[in-house]
């Protein structure tokens, strides 16, 4: 089993995360990767409440996710791991060197950012790292939930920005 | 047709929202039901990073006067918002899971406290869930 999904998600833990994703594939343990939340207690308990009683949530930074990601791997039951940005999915994955595929769920707008779907928002570094990761072995798709057409990189970096 | 809403500028005692319209749909069919949707304030936080979500319900929630947040999701992005801001004034009430039912009886309860009109309406709104199967 271990992790069937590795996403980047700006949102973290959310609907999409704990329902649309987390049902269909039974996952039972989720990953929060993300430098700041592991860091502070209160960030955690407030993701921690979100998740359903029947699924463990477990918090790293990315040197830590690093450190364990054999451990989760190995996991018997199915999970996913979610990391807030391009950033810290390009060091894990430049860690780990055992993730075959990337999911982008959701980079919202900021300053900076131009639409490439209308749950992808992009800065032109963003983008470079999403290349850097495909170049690396990576495949790496946009798809908000499980139902929807997984769109890949290529795609979605062909998009005009609006 | 008359819309059925409440004359004159009704006190908005509540933010509702939510995933897609979730939230206007709510309002709305308070509205239809009852007249009272005035008494609330739909948001969507579709296309909305956590940060905006928060930023939106904080404006809504100062522009309007209102002290109770409802939301869909225990585990969505805009409880994790309103979590945030409940943290930081002991005034906010959140109460997540929202449905119809616990909606139509806190527009209603007005001889009470914001945060006592929420715990009533959350109790009528889990209430409100039945399984009828047949015999």
């Amino acid at each position: 089993m271990g992790i069937h999904l590795y996403r980047i998600d700006d949102r973290l833990i959310h609907g999409q995360v704990v329902v649309g994703w987390g049902q269909p594939l039974n996952a039972r343990f989720l990953i929060l990767v993300d430098d700041l939340v592991a860091s502070s207690d209160w960030e955690k308990e407030l993701y921690r409440m979100a998740v359903p009683p029947e699924m463990d949530i477990y918090f790293a930074d990315v040197a830590t996710a690093i450190k364990d990601h054999a451990r989760y791997a190995a996991d018997p039951r199915p999970g996913i791991l979610i990391a807030g940005d391009t950033d810290a999915m390009q060091r894990l994955v430049k860690g780990v060197r055992a993730i075959g595929s990337v999911n982008l769920g959701g980079i919202h707008h900021r300053a900076g950012r131009a639409e490439k779907l209308r749950y992808i928002f992009l800065t032109p570094d963003e983008e470079d790292q999403l290349r850097a990761l495909e170049a690396s072995g990576v495949e790496v798709t946009a798809q908000d939930v499980p139902s929807a057409r997984a769109v890949p990189l290529s795609e979605l970096l062909q998009v005009a920005s609006k | 047709m008359s819309s059925g809403e409440e004359s004159g500028t009704p006190s908005i005692r509540a933010i509702v929202i939510g995933h897609g319209d979730f939230s206007a749909g709510l309002v709305s069919a308070v509205g239809q039901i009852c007249g009272m949707g005035g008494r609330l304030v739909g948001l969507s936080m579709m296309g909305l990073t956590p940060e905006d979500i928060e930023t939106a319900i904080r404006a809504e929630l100062a522009r309007t006067g209102a002290h109770v947040i409802f939301t869909d999701l225990p585990a969505g992005s805009a409880t994790l918002a309103a979590r945030r801001i409940v943290k930081g004034d002991a005034s906010m009430v959140l109460v997540s899971g929202v449905n119809l039912a616990t909606l139509l009886d806190f527009v209603f309860n007005t001889e009470v406290s914001p945060s006592e009109a929420a715990r009533s309406a959350a109790e009528r709104g889990k209430a409100s869930l039945i399984v009828v199967e047949r015999s």
